[in-house]
C-alpha cells in the first residue's frame, strides 16, 4: 500500500474571471519508507501540491489516497481528523507557538487527537523531544531556542502522532547551511528508521539528501527520478567540522 | 479537547497577556464592583428601614379611621374621627388572638417642667402599649392599669422630652404641667432613635388614654388603635379576627366598604420600601451598563486577539484542531476573562460597599444572590461578546491562516 496515491490531481484556482491552473494533472505514487524532494521554483505549483497532499486544501479534481483512504471527498472535520493522525507537518518558520514550552508544543497534536485512544501525551512528547536530541530543552520557549533547535522542536511535533507521513515544507529555508545539514541529518536518521518523508524545497543542495526528486514545473510533474550522487547529512557534518577543526 | 485542557489553554493565553487581559478585564471589575456596591447600598437603606418598621413593636397590628365614603365622595383615612374607645374595649373582651391592644389619643401641647417648656406629641394610651411596642423603661415605670381606671393625672417621658424638661436630673417623682394640667412623672423611657419616616420617636409624653380624654381637651378622638399578637404567625389571623369584630359592632353588611383599615407591621415596611426599590433598581441599571461596556471591552480584545494570532490558529488547524476546536478555546478565553473579572469585581465591590459604610455611616448589605447573579452574568458577558471573534476564528481557513503575516 503507497503512503500517496494521486491520480490526475487538478486545482484550478478562481479570481474574479481569471483562472490560475496551478496543478495540471498531477500523478504521484510515494511509497512507505521514501524520502522525496518535490522540487520547483515559486509559481510552479509546488506548495499547491503540498497543500493538497497535506489535506489542508482539497483538490478542483482528481484522485488522492493518503495511506489507503481516500481524502478528496472528505470535509472538513474529516480531513482535521486525517492531519492529526496520518500525517506531520514541518515549516519553514517553524510555526511553533510563542511564549509556550518545547513540551506543550510537541503535546499539542495529541490534545486534537480524537480516536478515543488513551495517550500518555506527556511521555509521547517528552519521547519524541528526546528523539530529536532535545531531552534536555523541555521547558525552553521558542524565543530561548536557536533556529535549528526550534526546527527540531517542529520535527518532534510531527513526530509525536507516529504520522503515516512527514511532510516538510522548505523545511531549511530559514537556517544557516550548518544547521541546514543537521536538519536533513535528522531527516536522514528519522527515513533510516523507516518514516516516509516528502520535503518541499526549491534548494538543489538540499534534496541532493533525498533518495527521490520530483520536480514540478507550470503545474506539471516534468522530472521524476532517483537522486544520484546521493550525500549522508551526517558525512558532510563530519567533514564541515574536520575543516573547521583544521 | 477536554474541558479542563480547554480551561487551561485559556488561563495560559491570558497569563500570556497579563497586561492586556488586566486591562480588559477591568471593565468588568468596575461594572461589576459598580453593581455590588449600588445594590449593597440600595439593601443597606432597605434593612435599615424594616429595622425602623421593627422597632415600632412586637407583632404589632395598626387600626386606623379607613376611608369613609359619603354619598359617593370617598374621604381620605383619619378624615373620620370614627374609632372610638368602646372599639379598643370591644376588641379587648372579644378578640382572642389578639393578646395586647391600646387606643392612641393624640394631641399637641406645651409641656412645664423644672428647666423650661417643650411643645410635643402627648399620646393617651393603655398599659398595654408598652407591650405592643416594646418599650422599657430607662427610669422608674410605666404608669399601671389602675392609673388607667382612675384617670390619674401620670405621665412617662420620652427621652427627649426628659432631656429637655430636666436636663441632668432623673424626673421620676418630679411634677410636669401639660396645658397647665398638673402631671406626676412615674417613669422615663429608654430611647428608640428616629422613625422610618425620620422623626424623633422619643419626642413624646405618654399618658393613660382615660385621662387624655377627660382632662386635656373635650373633644378627643382615636387616630389609631395598635394591637398585637403573641406570636408572628398569628398576625393575619388576628387582622381577620379584628376586621370582622369591627365590621360587626358597626353593623357593615357583605357589600358595605369598611371605614377603618387594618394593617401590619409588614404592610408598613412595605410601603417604606417602596421607594428605595425603585432607588436600588435604578443604581444597579447604571452599573449594569458599565458592566455591558466592559463586554463590549472584552469584544473588542478578543478580535484583536484573534487577528493577532492568525498564525497560531493556523498551525492548530494544520495539526489537526477542529474549527469547533478553535471556536471553543476563544470562546473558553472569554469566558475565563469574564468570569475572572467578575470575581475580582466580586471582591473589589464587597471591599468598596465596606469602604462606603465605614466612611459614610450608610448601612450596606451584600446579598449572596447579587453575588451570584454579577458572577453569572459576567460569564454571560464573556460568551455573547466572545462568541463572534471565536466564530471569526473557527471559520479562518488553514493555508491562508499559516501564511498570515
Amino acid at each position: 500500500m503507497s503512503v500517496i496515491r494521486t491520480n490526475q490531481l487538478v486545482k484550478t484556482y478562481v479570481t474574479g474571471t481569471n483562472e490560475v491552473h496551478a496543478l495540471r494533472g498531477i500523478d504521484l505514487t510515494i511509497e512507505k519508507g521514501e524520502l522525496v524532494a518535490i522540487m520547483g521554483t515559486s509559481g510552479s505549483g509546488k506548495s499547491t501540491l503540498m497543500n493538497l497532499l497535506g489535506c489542508l486544501d482539497s483538490p478542483t479534481s482528481g484522485s488522492y489516497d493518503l495511506d489507503g483512504v481516500r481524502v478528496e471527498t472528505m470535509g472538513k472535520n474529516e480531513l482535521a481528523a486525517i492531519r492529526n493522525q496520518k500525517l506531520g507537518f514541518v515549516f519553514q518558520g517553524f510555526n511553533l507557538l510563542p511564549r509556550t514550552t518545547a513540551l506543550e508544543n510537541v503535546e499539542l497534536p495529541l490534545l486534537y487527537d480524537r480516536s478515543g485512544r488513551k495517550l500518555d501525551t506527556r511521555a509521547l512528547a517528552v519521547a519524541a523531544l528526546d528523539r530529536v536530541g532535545l531531552g534536555d530543552r523541555l521547558d525552553h520557549q521558542p524565543s530561548e531556542l536557536s533556529g535549528g533547535q526550534q526546527q527540531r522542536v517542529a520535527i518532534a511535533r510531527a513526530l509525536v502522532t507516529s504520522p503515516a507521513l512527514v511532510l516538510a515544507d522548505e523545511p531549511t529555508g530559514n537556517l544557516d547551511s550548518r544547521t541546514t545539514i543537521e536538519v536533513m541529518s535528522l531527516f536522514q536518521e528519522l527515513n533510516e528508521e523507516g518514516v516516509t518523508i516528502v520535503l518541499v524545497t526549491h534548494e538543489p543542495e538540499v534534496a541532493i539528501y533525498a533518495k527521490r526528486v520530483v520536480e514540478v514545473r507550470d503545474g506539471r510533474i516534468v522530472r521524476d527520478e532517483p537522486v544520484k550522487n546521493r550525500r549522508s547529512a551526517n558525512k558532510d557534518l563530519f567533514e564541515l567540522d574536520e575543516r573547521s577543526a583544521a | 479537547m477536554k474541558t479542563t485542557v480547554l480551561v487551561k489553554l485559556a488561563t495560559q493565553s491570558i497569563m500570556k497577556n497579563k497586561m492586556r487581559a488586566a486591562l480588559t478585564m477591568l471593565g468588568i471589575i468596575i461594572g461589576v464592583a459598580a453593581v455590588i456596591v449600588m445594590v449593597a447600598v440600595g439593601f443597606g437603606a432597605r434593612s435599615r428601614i424594616r429595622a425602623q418598621i421593627n422597632n415600632l413593636g412586637t407583632n404589632m397590628i395598626v387600626i386606623t379611621p379607613g376611608a369613609a365614603q359619603q354619598g359617593g365622595v370617598s374621604q381620605g383615612a383619619q378624615a373620620f374621627p370614627n374609632l372610638s374607645i368602646e372599639d379598643v374595649e370591644m376588641i379587648r373582651k372579644e378578640a382572642q388572638v389578639v393578646t395586647a391592644v391600646s387606643p392612641v389619643v393624640v394631641t399637641r401641647a406645651q409641656v412645664i417642667g423644672d428647666a423650661g417648656n417643650w411643645r410635643t406629641l402627648i399620646n393617651g394610651v393603655d398599659v398595654d402599649y408598652q407591650t405592643i411596642r416594646d418599650w422599657q423603661t430607662s427610669s422608674g415605670d410605666f404608669f399601671s392599669s389602675d392609673d388607667v381606671d382612675a384617670m390619674r393625672k401620670t405621665a412617662v417621658l420620652g427621652k427627649t422630652v426628659a432631656d429637655q424638661l430636666f436636663p441632668g436630673s432623673d424626673p421620676v417623682g418630679q411634677e410636669i404641667q401639660i396645658r397647665n394640667v398638673p402631671f406626676d412623672v412615674v417613669g422615663v423611657l429608654a430611647p428608640k432613635g428616629q422613625t422610618a419616616s425620620g422623626s424623633d420617636s422619643d419626642d413624646v409624653v405618654l399618658i393613660p388614654h382615660s385621662t387624655a380624654r377627660t382632662a386635656l381637651s373635650g373633644r378627643t378622638f382615636i387616630p389609631q388603635i395598635l394591637a398585637s399578637t403573641a406570636s408572628e404567625g398569628d398576625i393575619p389571623a388576628a387582622q381577620e379576627e379584628i376586621r370582622v369584630l369591627m365590621r360587626e359592632s358597626r353593623r357593615l353588611g357583605a357589600g358595605d366598604a369598611e371605614d377603618f383599615t387594618v394593617r401590619n407591621q409588614n404592610d408598613l415596611a412595605q410601603a417604606a420600601e417602596g421607594s428605595t426599590k425603585v432607588m436600588t433598581m435604578l443604581l444597579a441599571a447604571i452599573a449594569s451598563i458599565s458592566l455591558l461596556v466592559g463586554g463590549i471591552g472584552i469584544m473588542n480584545i478578543m478580535l484583536v486577539s484573534v487577528t493577532e494570532r492568525t498564525r497560531e490558529i493556523g498551525i492548530r488547524l494544520a495539526i489537526g484542531a477542529r474549527g469547533s476546536d478553535v471556536l471553543t478555546q476563544f470562546l473558553v478565553e472569554s469566558i475565563v476573562m469574564g468570569v475572572l473579572g467578575g470575581l475580582i469585581g466580586l471582591a473589589v465591590g464587597i471591599i468598596g460597599s465596606k469602604t462606603l459604610a465605614y466612611f459614610t455611616g450608610w448601612e450596606t448589605v451584600i446579598s449572596p444572590v447579587v453575588m451570584l447573579v454579577a458572577v453569572v452574568f459576567s460569564g454571560a458577558v464573556g460568551v455573547f461578546f466572545g462568541y463572534y471573534p471565536a466564530r471569526k476564528a473557527a471559520a479562518l481557513h488553514p493555508i491562508q491562516a499559516l501564511r498570515y503575516e
